[in-house]
This record gives C-alpha cells, structure tokens and sequence, in this order.
C-alpha cells in the first residue's frame, strides 16, 4: 500500500466518546437499572483483627423484603489479583483482618432495606493483636495476619544484586546514604464501585461492572463459583476514574454474581465513598534507604536501595508491587551496579495495591531527591548532573531492562529552557526557590499477571457492505481513552473518519481478550493489535480492489474514505466500495489483531517485573514561594516535558499529563491514608482517620497551579504510530521536584511525602537550632532480607540469570514472580 | 408515608411519589431514571451531583425532594438544544474537559450558572465557581479553558 501523511493520528480532536460523556448519556454501572433489580449491601467488619466466633442472621433473613443473607461460608474459595496471594474471601470466612472488611452480604429489594438488615446480623468477634505498622509487623510474627507469606507477618522479601555495588563503592569519590518516607494516600476516583450483576435469558451470568481489569474479574469469578469462564460474562463499564483503583478483583463483585445466580434475578451494588476508602488498594507506605556511590563528576558508581512497604491486610498486587519499588531506578540514569532489597509486610489496614505510577513513585521521590543532595554536595546544578549521567538509547541496564528510545535529555532541556531555570534556581529571592526532578513509566508490563504464552491485548474488525468498521477489544475505558486509541488507530490506517468506525470494547463475551486498563499498557499494546488488524484488513480489501481497477495492491491510497491508486485518485472509489467488492470476492470480511511484548532479558526470579516494550521519560521544573512564617506554600508554575514518543491525540495527551500532575501534587502536599488507634475503652481499634472526601483532602480548582506542557516526539519504533505512555509517568517527578524547590528557597530538606507546612517549619526550627535542617525518617530499621540473588551485569558478561539460584539456572524460560 | 410532588425537570413536569427523607438526587436517579447526575459521596463533598434549582447550582444530595416541590430544576439531560450539545458541551468534548465525565454532568450546569450570571468570567471567577466540583481526572485546567471557549461562543450568540 501506497504511503500517505497521518490523518487522524496527531491531530487534536474530539474523543469518540465525548459527546456522550458531556450529554450525561455515559452509562457507568450505578446508572444501570433492570427490570426487578434487588440491591446488595455488606456488613463490615468494625475491628482491625480478630477472629469471627459465630454469625447469626436470622434476624436479618426474617425482615420483609430481605431475599437472601450470604457470608462467608457460602463463598468458600479464595481469590486475589496475583496467583501467588489467593489470600481473599468474598466475604471473611473465620478471621477479619482490617476495619472494614466485609462479613456478611444482605440482598433486598430495596438499598435502604438492606442497610437496615445489615443491624440486625449479630457477629460475634474475638479480638486478636493488632498489627498497626511495619515496625510492628517486623517485631512480631504473631499472630499472624495471614498464614502464608515468607515468614511471621513479612508477606515478601526479596533482594537481587546486579554487578559489585561493593567496587562500585570503593571507587566512588563519595558515598551518600539517605533514609525517605512516602506516606500511603488513595485513588479517589469520583465514581465510588458499582456493579450489577444479572442472569441472561439463557441463564448464564453477566456482570457489569466499574472494572479496570474486566479479564481478571472473569476469572475470579468462574474460579469462586466454580463456573465454566465461558458461561461468565463480564461487561466493564466505562468507568469514573480508576488509577489503578479498580484493578483487583473485588468481594463485592463475586457477593453479587452469587446472589444472582441464587436469587434468579439481577443485583446491584453500590459502595460508599467509605467503603471505597477501605477497598483502597492504594499507594503503599514506603521507608527507603539509598545509599549512592559517585565520583566527583557527578557519575554514579552504585546504587543499594532497601525498601519496606506497608502492604495492609491482603496481598493485592503486593508481590509486585515489592518488585516494582526497586525495578526502574536504573532506566533513566546509567547505574553500573545495584542492587535492591525490597519487603512487603502484612497490617490490619486496608491492603495496598497498585495506585499510577505503582510502586515505582515513592523510590523516585528518594533517588531524585538524593540527585538534589548530590548535585549540591559536588557543587554542580541539578540538571547538569542529569543531563551528565541520562542512560544512554538502546542500552541494557544493570538488571537487564532494555531500553529503546529514550527523550529525558530532551525533557530535561526543555524543562530548564521554558522555566528560565539558569536565571532562578539558587538565585530567587529567600522564600521562593525551583526544583527539578525526572522520572520513567512503563509502556506496559512485559509479563502477564498470570504466566501464559498468549498475547496480551487482541482486536478484532468486522468489515460489511455498510462501509462501517467494528473494532471490537477487550480493553476497559477508565477515562483515559481507550476507546479513542482504538477508534483513531483502526480509522488511520483504513483511512476511513472516526465515525465510520464503531468500537465494542470491555466485555468478554464479545471483544477478544486485552488484560485490562493497567499499566500504562492499553495504548501500546491494544494500539499495535489495532493496527496489525487494520494493516490486515486492508490488505483484504485492497487485493480485489486492485485487480479491478488493474493496478498493482502497491499504488493503492486509503485515505479519507476513498480507495484509489496514488497516480489516479479520481479513478478510485469510496471506502464502502471498495469493501462491497471485497466481501464480493471473500465472502464475510474479518480480521484479528494480535500483540505480546518482546521477550524480558531478565531471566532472574523477579524478573519479570520491570521490563516493558519500551519506557516513556519525564522531566519537571516546579516553582514555589514558602512562607517562612507558616510554613505556607505557594506553587507558582509547573513546567513538564514528557517524552511520549508520538502523541496519538495531543488533546488527551495533554489531559493525562496534566491529570497526573495534579494527583501527583496532591500526593506531595496533603493525600494521606492515615489511620489511629480508638481509646480502649472505645474497642483501641485502628481505625481510618479520614474516610470522606471532605476529610481527605485533595485538590479543588482553588489550588491547581498553571502548568506549562511540552511534549517530546520522538516516534518509538515499538509503539503505535510511534507512541508511548503517557498515563502514570507524568506524575512521578512531581513530589521529588516540589520537595527540592522547597530545599531552593528556604534550605529544609523533607525527605517525607507528603510535604506540609507543620513539617516544613519543623525543618526551619531545626534550621535555627542549629540542628541539620532536614525533617525525615531517622533511621531504617534492621529487616530480615534473604541472601540476594546473584546477577552479573550485561557489561559484566552476565546472561539475564543469578549465579546462585539453583532452580532458575536450570529453567530455561524466565517465569513470572 | 409517600406523598405526592411535582418536580418541573428541564421544563417537563413529573408527578411522583416520595418519602419525605429522600434526596433530590434520589428521586432524579431513581424516581425519574434521569441518571444524568453523579453522585461521588452523597455528603455534600465532591459536587457530581449538581444540579440547578432555578438559577443556582445545588448539591441535590443535600436537598430534599419535597423541598423542590414545584420548582424548576436543570440537569445535565437539559442542556443540549434539541439533538445539538449546548455551546458548554461542546467546548468540553473539543477541550478534553471530560476525561472520564463522571464530574462532568455537575461541572457542566455549574458553569452554566455562572455564564448566565457573568458572561464574561474571569480565570479566577472560573475557578472560584468551580471550587466546589472535584475533579480527579483533569487537573482542571482543560476544564477553565473549555469555559472559557464556551463564553467566547455563548457571547457571538448573544450579538
Ligand atoms: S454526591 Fe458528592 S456532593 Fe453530592
Ligand atoms: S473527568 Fe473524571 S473526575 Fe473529572
């Protein structure tokens, strides 16, 4: 086929669903209403730990109009995102482990009637120890929250080393060693998890659910009910903001399939914004220590980074979560050696999972806010140093993650130049400062969660007489525009309008399977699928097309909804033509996409977390006014520039960058996931602290500073139309830059998220004192890490495997965690 | 005890039947199956629930239904002229105001109060208006620009 300009691709448009969005014709799950829907509520574990004695519902199941109580018992089998942490009850069987942790379903015909059943359960508790944080998790190892996991209440540990950081240490000029926190907040999506779930007429269950991952919801379900997955249909709905929030598979939407398939008819449920608190799932507490070797010129020697996380009360997508905590610290800047030791421990809190930028954001804020700490020890400028040390393209790092193009110089520069960075940093008056950070985001996990060998993301098109298009992916919008990517990539190529072509995504019955919106994968992955079937498809109608017009398939032009030869456009025809004589000449017209990322290097256990088709890069300049007296900060300006390859639809990029600022600031100056102890006489419960939105504070319009975008195109032979992740990268620099800015203009040092104002007048007191002006962790605790995997190093002549890992030698295939 | 009311929704009158202690939004959702309008907390806390009661946006979460008894409400499903998105609408589908829309119904008659009001807003006469609809999705800067494009557009109509 003849080669044209793009003419959808980077172009800002409209999205495909943004008239629906803006006319309120959106359907998310709660504004689904069926025909004798009953409504679901469940009854809530009110203590953080402790044993169910006996559960009484007599009560409940005698009110008028209650249908059916369920608890634990009738949902036996256990489930969970991750098949190493099958630690999940759809509702808790003989323990709860967290306040909040669903008991007892009650399924009525009204909510308000549900609800009230919900009093008349009696559960009788027997109290067990509260395990409340990392430190007392590593003290005690009983009781155990879970009786799985590496040992007592440590759910995982790991540590791998990559090359000698021991040289590396030794020829460093200096050795730097920086303890961080980075305090735990949540997703908030505005929609709180809804879900209905129903029989179709054949009776075979459907739910329709505010998913992210319709694929993994699929097979919980069939594993819990012990259904044939091919009798389960999941629907995602579009969904109401999820980052990362609805990516696990969820007791409420296994409680509502059960009471479908008991009840015969449908069932919704709605959480409250509460109970979304305690589904969480959200950004782990991390304490880190790095300890970094470089030489006078600002060159890093080695990098040992030790990470404890506070995973909550279930696994979630902890163990990956782990991983990712020391996975990406050596895709921006080139790290001869490393290595990293990572913990994830069990508490009585609601589990953490994975929330934009999982687990790769809180080491992020430590290593680049050490650069800062580094740059001024060596007396260089922060961006110098970066720009000194930016991993080269192509390169393979020390632990074995390929990249390929790789835009931070670019970013960097461009973040310095637009922000007038030469002219203020160290030079703004006292109280206003800048400060710069980078970061890097997978384009999508090289690994599927569970090991399999297909592919990870599939399309399908349908072409008819019609002249419309079906694309039909399993993909789930979350917001971010997935449906657009599809839309846009398949109308490109066959050079049709958006309008000619109609997308059916997120439903397992209908679209092929794609893992589902997490990630940064779906535009990577869903875009080449799209495009593979959409290259196929025209070659399908372009082979009879060509023989009619007598010209060779090569001349043939698709382009705005015509098909010609690129000599004789006016001898062409219209799209809807040129199918006409296709399916004439084929019959029934269909094609398949089809994409699975290049094979990780990494053939070490753990491995599989960290490698992706390719990583996007971002570089922030923000700058601040902190106000001496209150502690008070003020955000001038942010300037981003983000490395994404080839932005499909520049408006969408910029929204995601943009959105990803926004969380991240609110990250970096006042989300919390904070919890506290009830008096005793009051049960001394560990209870949230600020389950509402109006308690956890977020940013509102009144806030959101102004924000200078540029994109870096630089087309990525790995990506579609060249494109990479935009979605979860962009924020990452944020909260390390705010807090260097910070150190600009007053010289504290917080080395703790989130930054507020009390802990930056503590830094000032302790500035006046006399005492070093830094408010941060005083120490990293002693954790009990196994003996680390032994991994040469590429440059070292290494292959991807550990020398001392006996089982993994002899495997030749690289497993998943 | 039901008792009968009249709500007047985007110029139409619905007579139904309501317990005294449900919601505007309730009775919008659920009564009218007019699910336009979000709900992101049912406690006044996040603005998706929005609506207008004659001129002025309110939490319909925090209303009555009783209260709004013959008074003429404005929901999202009221905004577009005929099959054509209103001026508001349209800017925030080209602007990229909606990324996951779910603040949007809310955001949308908010500044449609405001337009009304104030042709001509200032950046902070936006943000001021806006305040009290949470955004998690855009960062809302996409959302001033958007209405700041409609009022350019809603002011040529007006000449
Ligand atoms: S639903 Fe949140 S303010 Fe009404
Ligand atoms: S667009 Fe998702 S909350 Fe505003």
């Amino acid at each position: 086929m003849s080669q044209r300009p793009l003419h959808i691709i980077g172009k800002a448009r409209r999205r495909v669903d943004g008239r629906a969005k803006v006319s309120g014709e959106t359907r998310f799950a709660d504004d689904l209403i069926l025909p004798r829907m009953l409504f679901c509520r469940l009854l809530r574990s009110p203590l953080p730990h402790a044993r169910i004695v006996s559960i009484d519902v007599s009560r409940a199941q005698a009110l008028p109009g209650v249908h059916l109580v369920l608890t634990g018992a009738d949902l036996p089998t256990t489930f969970g995102i991750l098949p190493v942490s099958q630690d999940e009850h759809a509702l808790c069987l003989d323990k709860v482990r967290f306040v909040g942790d669903p008991v007892a379903a009650v399924i009525a015909q009204t909510e308000l009637l549900a609800e009230e059943a919900l009093a008349l359960i009696n559960v009788k508790y027997e109290p067990l120890t509260t395990i409340a944080s990392p430190e007392e998790a590593l003290a005690q190892s009983e009781p155990r929250i879970h009786d799985y996991g590496d040992s007592g209440n440590i759910h995982k540990s790991v540590a791998m080393s990559f090359g000698s950081v021991e040289q590396g240490f030794a020829e460093a000029d200096h050795i730097f060693d920086d303890t961080f926190s980075y305090a735990g907040n949540t997703h908030l999506p505005l929609e709180t998890h809804a879900a209905v779930a129903a029989l179709d007429p054949d009776g075979k269950l459907t739910i329709w659910s505010s998913t992210q991952t319709p694929h993994y919801v699929h097979r919980s379900i069939a594993k819990v009910l012990a259904l044939p997955p091919s009798r389960v249909r999941v629907i995602a709905t579009p969904q109401g903001g999820g980052f990362g929030g609805k990516t696990d598979p969820f007791n409420h939407e296994i409680v509502i399939c059960k009471a479908a398939l008991v009840t015969g008819r449908p069932v919704k449920i709605c959480l409250s914004r509460e109970e979304v608190f305690y589904c969480h799932r959200g950004r782990h507490p991390v304490l880190m220590r790095l300890r970094c070797g470089v030489k006078q010129d600002g060159t890093l020697t080695a990098l040992h980074l030790q990470t404890l996380l506070d995973g909550g009360a279930y696994g979630s997508y902890g163990v990956a979560s782990t991983f990712y905590t020391g996975a990406l610290q050596t895709v921006t800047y080139h790290l001869p050696s490393y290595r990293f030791e990572g913990c994830r421990v069990f508490t009585n809190k609601p589990p953490c999972g994975p929330k934009r930028g999982h687990g790769t954001v809180q080491p992020r804020f430590g290593q680049e806010v050490q650069l800062d700490k580094i740059a001024v020890a060596l007396g260089l400028d922060p961006a110098e140093l970066r720009l000194r040390i930016v991993e080269k393209p192509g390169a393979l790092t020390a632990n074995f993650l390929k990249i390929r193009t790789i835009g931070l110089a670019e970013c960097i520069r461009s973040v310095v130049r637009r922000s007038g960075w030469a002219d203020k940093h160290r030079k703004l008056p006292y109280g206003r400062g800048v400060g710069i950070a980078c970061s890097s985001y997978l384009s999508g996990a090289g690994m599927p969660i569970y090991y399999n060998d297909m592919a990870h993301s599939g399309v399908q098109l349908k072409l008819d007489r019609s002249g419309l298009v079906t694309a039909f992916c399993g993909a789930a919008e979350v917001g971010q525009g997935s449906d657009d990517v599809l839309c846009a990539s398949v109308a490109e190529v066959l050079g049709v309008e958006i309008a000619d072509v109609k997308v059916v995504t997120g439903d397992t019955d209908l679209s092929p399977v794609d893992l589902g919106s997490y990630s940064s994968r779906v535009t990577l992955m869903m875009g080449n699928a799209a495009i593979q079937a959409a290259e196929r498809a025209r070659e399908l109608v372009a082979g009879p097309v060509a023989a009619k017009l007598g010209v060779p398939v090569e001349q043939l032009v698709f382009s705005h909804g015509r098909v010609f030869p690129a000599a004789a456009p006016e001898t062409g025809m219209s799209f809807r033509e040129a199918v006409i004589i296709a399916e004439a000449v084929h019959g029934t017209l269909g094609t398949t996409g089809s994409y699975k990322p290049p094979k990780p290097a990494a053939l070490f256990k753990g491995g599989g977390v960290g490698p992706s088709p390719t990583y996007s890069y971002t570089a922030a300049v923000i700058e601040v006014e902190v106000d001496p007296d209150t502690g008070w900060l003020h955000i001038e300006k942010i300037w981003i520039a983000h490395d994404i390859g080839r932005a499909l639809n520049p408006t969408l990029t910029r929204g995601q960058v943009e959105g990803s600022v926004y969380m991240g600031l609110g990250e970096a100056l006042m989300e919390e996931q904070a919890f506290r102890r009830l008096p005793p006489k009051l049960s001394g419960a560990l209870v949230h602290r600020t389950p509402s939105i109006l308690e956890y504070k977020s940013l509102t319009s009144l806030e959101m500073p102004d924000i200078d975008t540029e994109l870096i195109e630089d087309p990525d032979p790995s990506g579609p139309f060249g494109g990479k992740e935009v979605g979860q990268g962009p924020l990452l620099p944020i909260m390390p830059a705010l807090a260097n800015a910070i150190f600009d203009a007053v010289g504290v040092r917080i080395d703790e998220v989130p930054i507020t104002p009390e802990k930056i007048l503590k830094g000032l007191a302790n500035l006046q004192a006399g005492k070093p002006a830094r408010v941060g962790p005083k120490g990293f605790p002693t954790v009990p890490y196994p003996e680390p995997l032994q991994v040469p190093t590429p440059w070292q002549g290494g292959d991807g495997r550990a020398v001392n890992d006996a089982v993994r030698s002899k495997d030749k295939r690289a497993k998943n965690v | 005890m039901k008792q009968p009311i009249s709500l007047i929704v985007n110029g139409e009158r619905h007579d139904t039947l309501c317990t005294p202690n449900l919601t505007l939004l309730e009775v919008l959702r659920e009564n009218l199956q007019l699910t336009g309008t979000k709900h992101g907390c049912e406690l006044g806390e996040c603005g998706a629930c929005a609506v207008l009661l004659g001129e002025e946006p309110v939490l319909s979460c925090l209303v009555l239904a009783m209260e709004c008894d013959g008074l003429p409400i404005t929901t999202v499903e009221g905004m577009k002229r005929g099959a054509e998105l209103h001026p508001l609408q349209a800017a925030f589908a080209d602007h990229g105001a909606a990324q996951c829309g779910y603040c949007t119904p809310g955001i949308l008659v908010t500044a449609k109060a405001l337009l009304d009001r104030n042709p001509s807003p200032t950046r902070t006469e936006v943000r001021e208006a806006l305040s009290g609809n949470l955004c998690r999705c855009t960062g809302y800067l996409q959302i001033f620009e958007a209405v700041e494009a409609a009022a350019g557009i809603l002011r040529e109509e007006k000449q």
